[in-house]
């Protein structure tokens, strides 16, 4: 039995790794100007996880093969060194790994985070709301209009709680349910929710940042690759939840100048 | 400690009438196993959601005959809705995290262990006790109430997050009633644990008997001990922050609720709350709620290992240290659950490193437990099978733990089901593991009959493998970008996930089936099972110095007196290989040193 069980250890192991090992399922091709840096992260993470991972399984199952049974006139015994090799080995081995990952980590995070955009940086805005996202664009004057909560409508078609009359910058404010932008622009986003907690997730981009109610939060980052990817809410938004999705063209800028003018148009 | 200690709490006598004796009990004992029997519903209703849950995901129109009896709303022709689906998730994870992985470790066995543990004839406060576990019991009931109130029970998830679990009924089905039912009978949760621990830490340090260092308690009872102090710093800040959710439904407060928010085109009548302080609330309780699921599986692990391997752990103190290490840590970890939440990045980095550290001492117990093997004669029995188990799924979470603990990566898992696999191995799978291991050890104690061991071993076998065919495939779903608490996957990216989704339903479907042989021979055992001797499995410590089941004093008007540790295996004594707690004899080691 105790062998039996080594052994399932072990196949239990080696075959959870496959997939991994053989990267059946994977992070979506990154296409971002800062995920490189996450992927190397992960990439190292999963080495050293890996590693722990099967050697800890393994050496389990070694010690479950070799010191199980009564073992007649065999006495029991210590481990070499007792428990204050061990110990340091803890310290020594997987402190200075996870401190390593800690620290390499920051960059990745920093690039993000700790980092400005561009003055040119293209602002666009984005609110979240039960259960669909709606993009802002500023127009001609590069200004957006203020929001005006008591304004919002869904059966009028006002997302934003934009009022043109009153507000010159809201005029040419252009309101859209999909997002687009330049390939290999930076892009300034404003991230606001209208009502409760959701998340702005776009795997291809290696961006996630949830909404937070009562807060205004911004986010830059750059696509590099011209394509269509998929923004998903992370955040448990209520019934629709599963469904609250949008898509993100990533243009080029003739095509995007295009498809802002359409949308422009439209409004 | 003091020589009288141990027997200062005989506050009350021998039970004389049925309702002192099986209800409203004084007794530790029975109170523990009514903390038991109360887990074994709440874990039958937490698998029958998870089943009802997967088969959803699985096939999302499938018809699941009778379900629309549960809620003909919910289910229509008996197909989930959407929210249905979100608010049998909601309760699945209520049960399990509160009712079964607080309750059954650390209520259930700590009550019944505890005092016999330290040789006492009872709690400090028997009263306390037994208000305790029926407090306990209120809030389940409470928490049962919300499917069959209103639109049935809160969506939002057991972890609740404001505003959509502070707006009312305008944000979703069951986010009305349902909501300040979940809060209410939350808040009524903590309190019995409360109660709980405010019996068990002054049991363990003040009612210890004679002899009875604090080095000399067994690992369990270090284990509960940490716990219990986790508890009464977490549970006490869960119940103010479940009150303040309750008053923005009902006192029109606006705690955790923003100023000009709209729902359903309607501006709310709230302002200036903090959306982000529910979060911090929430899991300054909740990831000490993690170990609070997972230190009393460490100790009974330990404890079932020691026995079987013949031998003591490589290091008792460095054991305590490390869980205790643990503890204090889980404090200041909590941020890792709020990484993307919005709170300002920097505090990321900060709770990031707090996060890689407690690496260390969830390495150093890893460690313990595998040094201590070398050299063991392990016996291969239920209890230890499912102890060996609880350290291979600790290992397969803990190194998940690597990616959540690191901001940058959690840019591509947060919310998916990487999380949700990191989360039920390490606090579900391998506390689950440690409640059965310690279930088939004690089984004897408890109920004075053995288990069959057999049936404990097929019940291994489904349970190890199932849950390792559950749990793995998430991680790989995580690194796809799976979305956690979707009800279906309307993504484009997730559709190729689904037939991954199917053979986790099907494995799951397994799995929960086979825990129907534990169930089975749980209460046959109980029933028709071989009478226990006192010490089925020579142990050492003192529950094995009484009868099975122990007589309602413990040991039966003895002065228990201690002269040795906890786990004196591999000597020369005259009962074999071991020597009791309580023996005088002095015995010389037979373990061979390097």
């Amino acid at each position: 039995m105790a062998k039996f069980f080594a052994i399932t250890i072990v196949i239990i192991a080696i075959l959870s790794a496959v997939p991994v090992v053989r990267n059946t399922w994977h992070p979506m091709e990154d296409v971002s100007a800062h995920g490189q840096a996450i992927d190397d992260q992960m990439s190292e993470t999963m080495w050293e996880a890996g590693i722990s991972f099967l050697a800890s399984q393994i050496i389990l199952a070694w010690l479950i093969w070799r010191y199980s049974g009564n073992r007649p006139g065999e006495k029991t015994k210590s481990f070499p060194g007792g428990a204050t090799g061990l110990v340091a080995a803890a310290f020594i081995l997987v402190g200075v790994e996870v401190f390593a990952l800690g620290i390499f980590g920051v960059k990745a995070w920093g690039n993000i985070y700790f980092t400005q955009p561009g003055a040119d940086a293209l602002p666009i805005q984005v609110q979240a709301g039960q259960f669909a996202f709606y993009f802002r664009y500023p127009g001609p004057d590069g200004k957006f209009g203020p929001l005006h909560a008591d304004k919002i409508s869904e059966a009028n078609q006002n997302f934003f709680g934009l009022d043109p009359n009153s507000d010159p910058d809201s005029r040419d404010d252009i309101v859209t349910a999909e997002m687009a932008m330049p390939v290999n622009r930076e892009v300034r986003l404003l991230m606001h929710a209208k009502d409760v907690s959701h998340s702005f997730y776009v795997p291809a981009l290696r961006i996630h940042q949830d909404f937070v109610p009562g807060l205004d939060l911004q986010l830059h980052f750059t696509a590099t690759k011209v394509g269509r990817y998929e923004i998903v809410c992370s955040q448990l938004c209520g019934l629709g939840h599963y469904n609250m999705k949008a898509y993100l063209s990533v243009l080029s800028q003739q095509d995007y100048d295009d498809w802002l003018k359409k949308e422009a148009a439209m409004q | 400690m003091h020589d009288t200690a141990a027997h200062a709490a005989a506050h009350h006598g021998p039970p004389t009438t049925f309702i002192r004796k099986h209800v409203f009990s004084l007794d530790h004992k029975v109170i523990g196993k009514q903390y038991y029997a109360l887990g074994l519903a709440a874990v039958i209703i937490g698998m029958v959601l998870s089943w009802l849950m997967r088969i959803h995901l699985a096939w999302t129109n499938y018809p699941i005959p009778g379900l629309h009896w549960l809620s003909s709303a919910g289910a229509p022709g008996n197909v989930m809705t959407p929210e249905y689906y979100l608010q049998l998730m909601t309760m699945h994870a209520t049960f399990m995290v509160f009712f079964v992985l607080t309750v059954v470790p650390f209520a259930a066995f700590g009550n019944f262990f505890i005092p016999i543990h330290t040789g006492a004839e009872d709690m400090p406060f028997p009263h306390f006790n037994m208000m305790s576990f029926w407090t306990t019991f209120v809030a389940f009931c409470v928490m049962i109430l919300s499917f069959f109130v209103g639109d049935g029970p809160t969506l939002g998830g057991w972890t609740q997050y404001a505003p959509l679990s502070a707006v009312g009924s305008v944000a979703g089905p069951g986010q009305g009633a349902g909501v300040v039912i979940w809060a209410t009978s939350l808040a009524i949760f903590c309190l019995g644990q409360l109660f709980g621990a405010l019996n068990f830490i002054p049991n363990i340090l003040d009612l210890r008997c004679k002899g009875l260092s604090l080095w000399r308690l067994p690992l369990p009872t270090w284990a509960w001990f940490i716990t219990s102090c986790m508890g009464l710093t977490s549970f006490s800040v869960l119940m103010p922050a479940c009150i303040l959710l309750i008053l923005d439904h009902v006192a029109g407060t606006s705690f955790f609720v923003a100023s000009n928010l709209v729902i359903n085109d309607q501006l709310q009548p709230h302002s200036g709350g903090s959306t982000l302080l529910w979060q911090h609330l929430f899991w300054f309780f909740g990831h000490p709620e993690v170990y609070i699921a997972i230190v009393p599986g460490m100790g009974i692990v330990s404890h079932v290992l020691i026995t079987n391997m013949r031998k003591p752990m490589l290091s008792h103190r460095v054991l305590v240290y490390s869980m205790g290490a643990l503890a204090v840590l889980s404090y200041m970890v909590y941020g890792h659950h709020m990484f993307v939440s919005g709170m300002n990045p920097l505090s990321s980095v900060l709770f990031s490193f707090p996060t890689l550290l407690i690496t260390i001492p969830s390495t150093i117990i890893v460690l313990i437990w595998i040094g201590s093997l070398y050299g063991a004669k392990l016996r291969i029995n239920s209890a230890s099978l499912f102890a060996l188990g609880f350290i291979s799924m600790f290992i397969t979470g803990g190194v998940s733990g690597f990616f959540l603990a690191q901001p940058s990566l959690q840019i591509l898992l947060h919310a998916t089901y990487f999380v949700v696999a990191h989360f039920h191995f390490t606090m579900a799978i391998a506390a689950l593991f440690g409640i059965f291991s310690g279930t088939y050890f004690w089984f004897p104690k408890m109920w004075g009959r053995m288990m069959n061991e057999t049936l404990g071993r097929v019940h291994f076998w489904c349970t190890f493998v199932g849950t390792y065919a559950i749990f793995m495939p998430f991680h790989y779903l995580g690194l796809a970008g799976n979305v956690r608490r979707y009800s279906s996957f309307a993504p484009d990216y997730m559709q190729p996930l689904i037939g991954v989704h199917q053979f986790v339903t099907i494995a799951a479907l397994f799995t929960g089936a086979a825990q129907l042989i534990f169930i089975y021979n749980f209460f046959h055992s109980k029933a028709y099972g071989e009478p226990a001797p006192d010490n089925p499995w020579q142990g050492t410590s003192l529950e094995w110095s009484t009868s099975s089941p122990p007589p309602w004093d413990n040991f039966g008007g003895r002065h228990i007196v201690v002269y040795h540790d906890p786990y004196q295996y591999g000597v020369q004594s005259s009962t074999g290989d071991y020597v009791m707690q309580d023996s005088p004899e002095q015995v010389k080691t037979d373990h061979e040193e390097p």
